[in-house]
């Protein structure tokens, strides 16, 4: 066990002196244009995503209007609205004074952009700011010199420079091409506000782009439209990896409202096996989409299944169990002696837990509108990941990165699925068949047949606690998948997984099954399967030693410390801190009058559960009730996180926590993608659930906020609120809900 | 083939094939693209429209089958006397996430509300289940609902 000692890290500005790079120029037509560069952090915030690099822009013109880039794809996290602010606050001018637009994809200029593992605050929260008080510092700095006056008598407020000895103002507007011609200051010179004297963080900032929302504007992927535009569709093999041996091409050419169809085989499109890369298929383009897709009813293909073609879910079910039997093939974590302990135990638990693939069901299907021409090519596309889309486009066209030009669109919800950029790639491969600007739109079955699926998984676990009740052994066998002998995308767990560092005897080992399922991050990745795992088998334990839930968590927690992260090299960032999750817990239990649970009515109950992810410690209690008929019904959810010192736009995040908490149960009430005969079972929402108005409670959301730097909140609000189901469920009922999604024609009274 | 349709208040001619669903003509031939396409099969709402007022799922309704019934779409909700105060009551609440659902949420919303203008949490929950918010920004959504709900439903003075 390694401890680094309890140092609370305030949430001061970090030296950010040999990472910010500011480029000073003059705007167009007149104003002032200062560019950022960050260079990447060494530590990543979250160690799936790459470092992250910013960058960005502001430009004040002559008029006093303010118009700041905002650099990252909006996928509905609410980052188009979050990062200007942090931007418009320092620099200080009135939030309606802003204008905001969509940067273009330029790493190379604007340092990583993407949407992706909860990164944008740690990352940004304190460079942004220091942008913005650049610019504002070199509009005194300018102010000073027209006045003759010491900079230090001069103040700021909502884009005015005002000098109070002589009364004397002057707008941003008004200084914007003098800053300009200034040098830039010492960034060592330029002082943020004092949190006290936010006026824009910490206040409630409506989404930017909410008029044009309520109001079916174009704004996704799917509305882009251009002068001669065709439509394509791409039909693909049912099992992955399966290979095109023929197909009915002429028939579907002449098909009415085809204007043409033609076999893409991986072999060309995509000869380096990129995961996200070309597979075989069929695609068709047409003169409008309805009629292109309906062609392909017609569509005869005659497949060579390959590898996969019995990969099924009952199938691995029983692998799992008889991997399960022998020793783990490589053990992740072993302390102390756990075999030994779970001999000396009082009580000891024994039980098999699972959890099913997913698919992510953004509610806007896979698409992109490319145009190609004189070997350059354009896309417009709903990505999480413009940059490596980018790459992945050159590479299948074997052109360079700079003749591949990706706009992003917003995104109608991207859970992680955007990430992947294999709709592009095919976007790219026919629109250099056509030569016509051409939109490629996948229908609902096509995008939940052709996922990166959330990897199922299989734990069989023991557990013991000694005479007085407390935590004294646990063992997992988790059971997960690989391709090629290596470990599936997102399928892995980490050796610091909870409770690691807090039980005296511990030992995590795995084994693998080899399969053909594409796998990618989810919401949450690894954290949203693993939360249920350990937080459920976590109140199995509590009720084995006769303990209050809350208690047997405060209990294991211990005395506050601090539990180094996964890579094993203390980091204050990422380093797991028993007391912030303490203090979560407590708060849980005060709102959600935890101790009253044991008057309410027969088969209702609360359960509550506690997860560490992306930087963020949250607990949350679910109060749920189990009708006589098994149907569950959702009373309430409570929420408490601690994501740092500052809450930057409270409206924004109590969305996304009530939306991942809902997101949650929505999965565990009614998700599941199956496999037989290595096809995927499901096609659309009639198989596979999204919670609806009619399911979903009132969700509280509190948040503590000590003084540590903030953090992202797009994942960490999701992975309790699962296992707090299924701990409210036993509460109700007595049963133990050890495999998702939650069957419940297994819980009738 | 040719048809005719009033959509927003405005005669409409297209030429497409019969069985083309009012979803596909709306986004593709009449560059309304407020309409969204999620599902196709009437599951999820997203595509949700008025035909006479009604709410319907413009995905599954063929342009055949429209006639003489006018269409209503988000883009023409600003005109609408109970639509105009559901878009404010969504912007008010700041109920999108990614947004791409809102358009049919509203559309439902609108015609519950020009039905029901006191709506009630299980009217919300009958006239707004078909919706699908894969965001979930739910709570928003009947906050929203409510508040047009409860500033209709009480004529000044009353109580
Ligand atoms: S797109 Fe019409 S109901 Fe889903
Ligand atoms: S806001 Fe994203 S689907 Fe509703």
């Amino acid at each position: 066990m390694t401890f680094s000692s309890l140092k609370p890290v305030a949430p001061n500005e970090p030296d950010l002196s040999r990472r910010l790079f500011l480029k000073l120029g003059a705007a167009a037509g007149g104003g002032l244009m200062l560019e950022a560069t960050l260079t990447p952090i060494a530590r990543a915030a979250h160690a799936e995503s790459a470092p992250a690099a910013i960058n960005a822009f502001i430009r004040i013109a002559e008029d006093g209007a303010v118009t700041i880039m905002s650099k990252n794809p909006e996928i509905g996290q609410g980052i188009k609205t979050m990062l200007p602010m942090l931007i418009a606050d320092e620099l200080d001018v009135e939030w309606t004074a802003v204008r905001i637009e969509q940067a273009p994809l330029d790493e190379a200029k604007f340092g990583r952009q993407h949407a992706g593992g909860s990164t944008a605050t740690p990352e940004n929260y304190f460079p942004l700011r220091k942008v913005g008080a650049t610019a504002r510092h070199m509009m005194i700095e300018a102010a000073a010199r027209e006045w003759v006056a010491p900079a230090g008598e001069c103040s700021t407020k909502a884009g005015v420079v005002h000098h109070a000895k002589s009364g004397r103002s002057l707008t941003y507007g008004a200084l914007a091409a003098k800053a300009a011609a200034l040098p830039l200051p010492d960034p060592a010179t330029v002082r943020l506000k004092d949190p006290k004297d936010f006026t824009i963080i910490g206040t409630s900032i409506h989404g930017v782009e909410n008029p044009k929302i309520v109001t079916g504007q174009p704004l996704f992927g799917i509305d882009v439209t251009m002068p001669g535009m065709v439509y394509a569709v791409f039909e693909k093999c049912p099992v992955f990896g399966g290979k095109l041996k023929s197909a009915n091409i002429d028939a579907i050419k002449a098909l009415p409202g085809v204007i043409d169809a033609f076999i893409v085989r991986a072999s060309e499109a995509n000869p380096k096996g990129e995961p996200d890369g070309l597979v075989d298929g069929v695609a068709i383009v047409g003169k409008s989409w309805w009629m292109t897709n309906k062609a392909r009813k017609s569509l005869a293909i005659e497949w060579d299944e390959g590898p996969f073609a019995q990969n099924s879910s009952a199938g691995f079910a029983t692998q799992a169990e008889k991997l399960a039997a022998g020793a783990p093939a490589t053990v992740l974590r072993k302390d102390g002696d756990p075999d030994a302990a779970l001999k000396d135990a009082a009580h000891v638990v024994e039980a098999a837990y699972s959890y099913p693939f997913l698919s992510h069901i953004g509610l806007e299907p896979q698409n992109c509108t490319a145009h190609y021409e004189n070997g350059k090519i354009a896309l417009w596309a709903p990505t999480q990941n413009p940059g490596p889309g980018q790459k992945l486009v050159a590479t299948t066209l074997g052109i360079t990165e700079k003749n591949v030009a990706v706009h992003m669109t917003r995104g109608g919800g991207g859970f992680g699925r955007r990430l992947q950029s294999d709709f592009m790639a095919e976007a790219a491969w026919i629109a250099r068949q056509v030569g016509k600007p051409v939109k490629l739109l996948w229908t609902r079955e096509d995008d939940m047949r052709h996922d990166f699926y959330r990897p199922a998984g299989f734990h069989f676990l023991k557990g013991g606690v000694d005479a007085k009740g407390a935590l004294l052994a646990l063992k997992d066998h988790f059971v997960t998948f690989s391709k090629g002998g290596k470990i599936a995308n997102s399928a892995n767990m980490e050796p610091v997984e909870f409770p690691a560092g807090l039980a005296p005897h511990l030992e995590f080992g795995q084994s693998m099954i080899e399969f053909g399922v594409p796998t990618g991050p989810m919401r949450a990745p690894r954290s949203n399967a693993l939360g249920f795992v350990f937080q459920s088998f976590t109140d199995e334990l509590a009720h084995a030693a006769g303990k209050d839930p809350i208690e047997f968590r405060l209990a294991v927690l211990g005395e506050p410390r601090i539990l180094v992260n996964a890579t094993g090299k203390p980091d204050p960032l990422r380093d797991f801190n028993t007391a912030r999750m303490r203090n979560v817990l407590l708060k849980v239990a005060e709102v959600s009058n935890w101790k009253d649970r044991t008057s309410l009515p027969a088969r209702t109950g609360k359960g509550v559960a506690m997860y560490y992810s992306h930087l963020g410690y949250f607990a949350e209690v679910v109060q749920a009730t189990v009708k006589p008929s098994g149907e569950i019904k959702l009373d309430h959810v409570w929420v408490v996180g601690d994501i740092g010192s500052q809450i930057i736009n409270p409206t924004g995040a109590i969305n996304q926590a009530q939306g991942a908490a809902l997101d949650g149960l929505g999965a565990a009430l009614g998700q599941a993608i199956t496999l037989e005969k290595g096809r995927v079972q499901q096609a659309s929402f009639d198989s596979v659930k999204p919670l609806r108005m009619d399911q979903a409670p009132p969700v509280e959301v509190f948040f503590l906020t000590p003084d540590y730097p903030p953090t992202g909140l797009g994942e960490p609000a999701l992975p309790p609120v699962i296992p707090a189901l299924c701990n409210a469920i036993f509460a109700a009922t007595g049963q133990r809900v050890r495999s998702l999604p939650i069957n419940q024609n297994t819980l009738k009274a | 083939m040719s048809f005719t349709i009033a959509v927003n208040g405005t005669s409409r001619t297209v030429d497409v094939d019969g069985d083309t669903p009012l979803l596909w003509v709306l986004r593709d031939e009449l560059e309304l693209k407020g309409s969204k396409f999620g599902c196709g099969a009437g599951y999820c709402g997203a595509c949700t429209v008025h035909l006479d007022g009604m709410p319907v799922r413009s995905c599954s309704v063929p342009i055949s089958a429209i006639g003489k019934a006018a269409v209503a779409t988000i883009e023409s909700m600003s005109a609408h006397p109970v639509g105009k105060k559901v878009q404010a009551a969504w912007l008010e609440m700041d109920t999108p996430q990614c947004g791409y659902c809102q358009a049919g949420q509203i559309m439902s919303a609108t015609a519950l509300l020009t039905e029901k203008p006191g709506a009630n949490d299980r009217d919300i929950d009958e006239a707004m289940s078909g919706n699908v918010c894969r965001c979930c920004s739910y709570t928003r959504i009947r906050a929203a609902i409510k508040h047009v709900a409860q500033t209709d439903a009480k004529p000044a003075g009353a109580r």
